[in-house]
């Protein structure tokens, strides 16, 4: 029996090895690497120097490095509600029992199919205070635009605005947690008498409330490593570093200033925000997450 | 029926699936090695070569790389295009599988020269009997770092005021007598700048963010350093701060927000037909020998000319920027004797002409044939190959930190065109970020022994 146990532990590594080897190869080591690396004086082109903390404490001291982080914290308190709030009222809306469903709910998934490039470009010919198309729209109703994208105080929500294109797959997620909430709760719920407002605040909200958590854990690690849209829209975090964020920085120095150490102290930082961040999302949802069946 | 299939002995899909798997990966490993396969030696030497060029200027160094190939049955040179190849080749020269000759941007050189990226060229430059002296000094010495030469020019520029002669004309100015110094300068640009009664702009004469890329010269045209070639970082100097307070003179006149919104409009938009400069919308710009290229792409009808930027000051005339792409040899290439056997090719005059004539810009060499200026179809040649003689040449400082100190520049310079900051305080505080920078930079040379 135990010579049968040992064979079939052998067996499942052996089948298992092509993760383990992945994993090890491409995720462990470069992780325990980055590690190291920032803990030195690294360009990549030349072997790694140790230098203790050094970069940790020059990141300290580095004001472009609070600015980005600082920008980078605003977009997500900004972005992250907004489009959690707007992924549930989209799934909601397309929960009903309307005809052609299936035809909105395409409507709304299809532009989070966009690239983000693409989105970008598009964006950037929208908000143009100049020539873009929502100012003069705005004009229409006597609201005269603000310059969307070369204003500092506007540069930000204009990302923001343009983060909520992407709330179609939360969306998609938020309507599966939707269809999954027991009919005969909100049945129980009319029959004594609940408004829609009280359906959905005691019964909709509390049955998706995994669904809630879920997202805004990838929320919270999707809108801090904003990268993509503002490198592609802002060059150099134009107007004036409001729109220069974390990663960008974190790119530069690895890959434009030749700072790899700097880069990886960067990325650890950013790493452990993260995990504090989701740590506490997971603690603060035990009283407000509730499980079917628990 | 139904019981008929009920009856049929149920087929284990196992015994399917595994082949089926097996056969799958066999045949997809099969054709990736057929597609990934070199091809048949021919025994020729391979040399790798990489390019940031596309479109027309590509074509150029492809005629060239063809021409060479034809004049020698020894070695071949394979031309790749490729995007963002600074990093590319950061990325394949630490992996160590670099090209054999890369095509770097000439402010790039010092920061791979510092991290040994790229080799030094002298002996194999000694022994092909390719010299300074051939050259136009403000080129060669861009890849001549501590006394060592790691790049050979390939395509040189320099910039010039490009102005709408159609615009001088509707204002009853000579079209014939561009300004010659800057007071003139932003005289003719008030004068061609249009605005709405609310303030909106709808034309400027010039605005000095467009296009934006040569933000850090605005102080070396007013005699400025960005360092004293030392130690120090002089970014705040008084001719600095002199220049950039003329930069924002233009916000102030304008108004800052309708100067940058209305030069928002134009962000990407210079290889099309919606750049300012073509469809009439500024008057005035610095564009380098290239913009012709351009302007007769997009829009030929534009009645233009170029002349030489104006003088800030007394003694600073004809100030220009020397622009330059050039060829390395990556540290790990396989081939470094026959990629240079081809630097060799393409630095001949021969050579180089058909290359600059073809991408419609000068020759970095001081011997010019006949033939280059009379083919050459840009009708303002004579001017930008004299440009690049001027004392007045500008270009980028040679320290490995410059990426970074150009992004601090160009912030600054945001700052002060959206008015957030004074020149002064703008300018001070790059001082403060990049001196500390500058310093550790030079402390990190020396602890390497290259100081």
């Amino acid at each position: 029996m135990k010579r049968m146990t040992t064979r079939e532990a052998f067996a499942g590594y052996i089948f298992a090895s092509p993760w383990i080897l992945g994993f090890a190869i491409f995720l462990a080591y470069p992780l325990l690497a980055s590690m190291y690396f920032s803990l030195c004086d690294y360009s990549v082109l030349k072997a790694p120097v140790f230098v203790g903390i050094d970069n940790y404490k020059l990141l300290m001291g580095d004001d472009l490095f609070w600015t980005a982080l600082k920008n980078t914290l605003l977009y997500a308190v900004l972005a992250l509600p907004a489009s959690m709030a707007t992924g549930i009222i989209l799934a909601m809306l397309l929960n009903a029992k309307v005809k052609g469903m299936a035809v909105y709910r395409t409507f709304f998934f299809i532009p989070s199919l966009v690239p983000q490039v693409s989105l970008a470009i598009l964006w950037r010919w929208v908000l143009d205070g100049e020539h873009g198309v929502l100012n003069p729209v705005l004009k229409n109703f006597g609201i005269t635009g603000p310059n969307w994208l070369n204003d500092p105080v506007w540069s930000k929500p204009s990302l923001v605005l343009m983060a909520m294109w992407g709330v179609g797959n939360a969306m998609l997620i938020y309507l599966a947690g939707l269809q999954d909430v027991p009919t005969q709760l909100i049945e129980a719920a009319d029959l004594d008498g609940a408004n829609s407002w009280q359906k959905t605040r005691n019964v909709t909200i509390p049955m998706i409330s995994p669904v809630i958590l879920f997202n805004l854990i990838m929320g919270i690690i999707g809108t801090l490593q904003v990268f993509t849209v503002p490198y592609i829209m802002f060059p150099n975090g134009a107007p004036a570093h409001s729109t220069y964020f974390y990663t960008e920085y974190l790119y530069d120095n690895a890959f434009r200033y030749h700072k790899m150490g700097y880069a990886s102290a960067m990325g650890w930082i950013m790493f452990l925000m993260i995990l504090g961040l989701t740590f506490f999302s997971l603690r603060m949802s035990e009283k407000h997450v509730h499980y079917q069946g628990s | 029926m139904k019981a008929l299939f009920a009856q049929t002995p149920r087929v284990d899909r196992s015994a399917f699936t595994i082949p089926v798997l097996a056969a799958a990966v066999l045949f997809t490993w099969y054709e990736s090695e057929q597609l990934t396969k070199a091809p048949p030696g021919d025994g020729k030497v391979h040399v790798k070569y990489w390019e940031k060029w596309t479109a027309f200027e590509f074509d150029a160094m492809k005629h060239v790389v063809d021409e060479f190939n034809k004049s020698q049955d020894k070695i071949v040179v394979d031309i790749l295009s490729v995007s963002g190849i600074e990093n590319k080749t950061l990325m394949a020269v630490s992996g160590g599988v670099p090209p054999d000759v890369v095509g770097l941007y000439g402010p790039n050189v010092t920061q791979y020269a510092d991290d040994h990226a790229v080799i030094p060229l002298d002996d194999m430059c000694k022994e092909a009997g390719i010299k300074r002296d051939d050259y136009i000094e403000a080129y060669w010495d861009i890849s001549v770092i501590r006394g060592h030469i790691y790049g050979l020019p390939s395509t040189p520029a320099t910039t010039a005021l490009h102005y709408n002669r159609g615009i001088m004309k509707e204002l009853g100015l000579d079209p014939n007598k561009p300004p010659a110094t800057l007071k003139e300068m932003d005289h003719v640009a008030d004068l061609m700048t249009k605005r709405e009664k609310d303030g909106h702009v709808i034309r400027t004469g010039f605005m000095p963010g467009e296009p934006g890329w040569w933000n850090w010269a605005w102080g070396p045209f007013f005699g400025g350093k960005l360092w004293d070639g030392k130690d120090k970082i002089t970014i705040n100097s008084p001719e600095n701060i002199e220049a950039y307070e003329w930069v924002q003179s233009y916000s102030k006149k304008l108004g800052a927000n309708a100067l940058s919104s209305f030069q928002a409009g134009f962000n990407n938009m210079f290889s099309s037909p919606q750049n300012p400069f073509m469809t009439g919308q500024n008057g005035m710009e610095i564009q380098g020998v290239w913009m012709y290229n351009f302007i007769t792409k997009f829009n030929p009808e534009l009645d233009w000319a170029a002349a030489p930027f104006p003088a800030a000051k007394p003694g600073m005339e004809e100030p220009t920027v020397i622009d330059l792409d050039v060829l390395c040899i990556p540290t790990g290439a396989k081939h470094p004797k026959e990629a240079f056997e081809f630097l060799k090719y393409v630095e001949s005059q021969k050579g180089l002409e058909m290359l600059c004539l073809g991408q419609k810009k000068i020759t970095p060499l001081k011997k010019v044939s006949a033939g280059f200026i009379e083919n050459h179809p840009n009708p303002f040649i004579k001017l930008f190959i004299k440009l690049a003689y001027s004392k007045n040449a500008v270009s980028t400082p040679k320290i490995g930190i410059w990426a970074q100190y150009l992004d601090e520049i160009n912030n600054a310079c945001s700052e002060i065109t959206l008015m957030s900051k004074t020149p002064k305080k703008a300018l001070d505080d790059v001082k403060d970020r990049m001196q500390p920078m500058m310093d550790k930079y030079l402390e990190r040379l020396k602890v390497r022994g290259e100081l």
